[in-house]
């Protein structure tokens, strides 16, 4: 008996230990020399020139991570900015060059990578792309009134300092705010759905779907909507089925699932399995549920937001989809749309500076850069472009459909 | 009517780590090696049926081909990897256990992706549900609590009721005595392997429609769960696995369905390290007499 207790005892902790090593390792990233410009960085110090004449060329910075585990948003933000910049190259005039450095998503490193570029002297930056480097290099950022642009980080304080409240006045974005969302699909929910009850099942463990439900849930308690029921899930979590039976056992008119694409292709056919009968409402997260869902028909009349669809007619969307196609041979997802519109608002501030007559890597440059890009009205990919007092575009929302198995564009909203 | 809602839930998830538990419990009764690579050959029979579904096999010989292909991979594991270590320090035997559970998940990862492949489970088992006394049971969780109750009442009798379930007895009481009366030793633990294995091809279809995301690692945290439910129950005890699968599953959902979805984990991992510390041999673990 003794020996089968040691044994057990032994052979629990050799499991648990291997466990850990597993998951240690799994999270390690080869590291990587601090800096891979990808083109020769090119110095444009300014030059004494007098004011108000031509600029050939000015550098601006990519900062991402390029490889890590969220290289692949880097690499999309970088492809659609990148593909823009190209662009805007062949016009002729006025020449843009690039450096750019890997972050890693690593928040240190983002810092690291700021003082690096700003001694290639960059005149402007888009990046970063996730919230937490983006966050870390805001506030240095805006000590050297850098002119800023991100395509994909969506959290609330990106442009505002959190612990002022002040705004980060160099500090622009091309995506949603995740309260943004929230609050578009409890409208939407009142609105077009009529709904009177609602439900919401989300994540404590991810700060997006955290930011996403408090503004659901505050805009819902505005428009009267009311909320029956609300359960969490575990960011690793494959059974819903629990949570799903508690909803289930309310029947709200709507249920609001702000995750991502890998938990919908579970909680997808496990609302089936407990029974639940509603509309299903999601946000960008969603994107890319329909490519594995092997059973979509469990989300059939869903809607779920996001910034950009491939199916928008307008020639400026379909001309950047067949470029974007050219230049890297796959269809462009959310995020390369955001980046293209990043390095389009602020090219377009940079040229109005220029033809104010500012020279390159003043500071007086860089405000009338800055001083444009919040006064931007600009049709881009992703929606006709404004900012708001806290430098966060107003556009409107594409609202997409499950409908016969596909995600079907339903409108904007 | 919520509550009897989320014990049908706990009894379904129960009757999968039930399923599993039984090949750890089965296993670990003849051979004494716990077999952490259970829970991939799960992982295997989830891809089998998976594939066989896409490619429009009919569900019924999808499952055929999944029960089959977990059955033949054990042996085919039993034989190459654990054959040759019989007379091996048992410590060699767990360890070359984790490395064929770290082979099974790095060939998956190479062969399929790291990524999760959605599982269609309506093609296995249909949408719809059955009103039992005014509460909604899904036709998912009546086929797995049906399904795994006749997988382990054949199993029942298998093991009470025919030669090869005396000589199984008889092996796991005492090799050499079984040994000297006339018993193939070798073929009887290769056919408890493979009875093991075909349970978790069963158990791969029903975990596969319940959870229906399928990636090479699905198999590391089930396994781990149906070891908790077989160390639970007692491990080498047939209805002990039974019963620990059944306890592990109550205690899931309703962890989850009183909010506390973030410590499901945790809790379980917790019973285990209570059950090693209080009662090492688990619920029914000291009847040495009910050993496999």
């Amino acid at each position: 008996m003794l020996k089968k207790q040691n044994l057990l005892v032994r052979a629990t902790g050799l499991v648990l230990a291997a466990v850990i090593l597993a998951g240690c390792t799994g999270n390690q990233q080869p590291a990587q020399p601090p800096a891979q410009p990808a083109t020769p960085a090119q110095n444009a110090d300014a030059q004494p020139e007098p004011a108000g004449v031509e600029v050939d060329e000015l550098l601006i910075g990519l900062l991402g991570p390029w490889t890590g585990n969220v290289a692949q948003f880097g690499i999309a933000k970088r492809n659609g900015a990148m593909l823009y910049i190209n662009q805007f190259n062949e016009r002729g005039g006025l020449q843009i060059n690039t450096a750019d450095f890997d972050e890693e998503g690593v928040p240190a490193n983002a810092i690291a990578g700021y003082h690096w570029l700003v001694d290639q002297g960059i005149t402007a930056l888009i990046g970063s792309v996730t919230s937490a480097p983006t966050l870390a290099v805001v506030p240095v950022a805006f000590e050297d009134n850098m002119p800023m642009i991100t395509a994909t980080a969506t959290h609330a304080n990106v442009t505002v300092d959190a612990g002022t409240g002040n705004v980060w006045t160099n500090m622009f974005r091309s995506c949603f705010i995740d309260p943004f969302q929230g609050l578009k699909m409890a409208e939407f929910a009142v609105e077009v759905i009529g709904a009177q009850t609602a439900a919401v099942l989300y994540s404590n463990e991810i700060d997006y779907s955290i930011g996403l439900t408090e503004a659901f849930v505050a805009r819902a308690q505005e428009l009267g909507l009311e909320i029956v029921a609300t359960e969490v899930f575990a960011d690793a979590a494959v059974d819903f089925l629990g949570q799903l039976t508690n909803i289930a056992a309310t029947n709200p008119d709507v249920l609001f699932i702000p995750a991502y694409f890998q938990h919908i292709a579970l909680i997808g056919p496990q609302s089936v399995q407990a029974g639940l009968d509603t509309v299903m409402l999601g946000a960008d997260g969603w994107n890319g549920t329909m490519e594995i869902i092997a059973d979509p028909s469990s989300i059939e009349g869903s809607f779920f937001m996001t910034g950009f669809t491939d199916e928008d007619e307008s020639p400026l969307v379909q001309g950047f989809l067949s470029d974007f196609m050219a230049a890297y041979g796959e269809v462009p997802n959310m995020f390369a749309a955001q980046g293209y519109d990043a390095a389009m608002i602020l090219l377009a501030a940079i040229e109005l500076a220029l033809a104010d007559g500012f020279l390159p890597n003043t500071d007086e440059f860089k405000a009338s850069v800055i001083s444009h890009m919040a006064a931007t009205s600009i049709q881009g990919v992703t929606g006709h472009i404004t900012f708001d007092e806290f430098n966060n575009p107003q556009k409107s929302a594409f609202i997409l459909e499950v409908r016969e198995g596909d995600a079907r564009f339903w409108g904007t909203f | 009517m919520l509550l009897v809602a989320q014990l049908i839930n706990g009894l379904q998830l129960g009757s999968i780590y039930a399923l599993i538990a039984l090949g750890y419990s089965m296993v670990y009764g003849i051979v004494k090696l716990l077999n952490f690579a259970h829970g991939d050959i799960i992982m295997v029979g989830g891809y089998i049926a998976l594939f066989s579904l896409t490619f429009g096999q009919h569900p019924l010989l999808a499952a055929a081909l999944t029960v089959a292909g977990c059955t033949v991979l054990a042996i085919v594991i039993e034989k190459l990897a654990y054959t040759p270590l019989r007379f091996a320090p048992r410590l060699s035997l767990l360890i070359t256990a984790i490395g064929v559970s770290i082979l099974l998940q790095n060939l998956a990862q190479y062969f399929f992706s790291a990524s999760g492949r959605s599982f269609p489970g309506h093609l296995m088992i249909p949408h719809g549900s059955v009103s039992l006394g005014g509460v909604m049971v899904s036709y998912t969780s009546v086929i797995t609590i049906v399904t795994s109750l006749v997988s382990m009442a054949a199993l029942t009798m298998l093991v009470k009721h025919t030669k090869l379930g005396k000589a199984m007895r008889a092996v796991s009481e005492d090799q050499d005595a079984a040994r000297l009366m006339g018993v193939n030793v070798n073929s009887v633990i290769t056919f408890t392997f493979a009875v093991g294995a075909a349970l978790a091809g069963i158990g791969a279809l029903l975990y596969s429609v319940r959870f229906p995301l399928i990636f090479p690692t699905v198999g590391a945290m089930l396994g781990l769960k149906a070891f908790v439910a077989a160390v639970f129950g007692g491990i080498g005890s047939i209805p002990g696995a039974m019963l620990g699968g059944y306890a592990i599953g109550l205690l899931e959902v309703l962890v989850t369905a009183v909010g506390l979805s973030r410590w499901v984990d945790g809790v379980v991992f917790m019973v285990l390290i209570c059950v090693l510390m209080v009662r090492p041999t688990g619920i029914m673990g000291r009847n040495m007499m009910e050993k496999v």
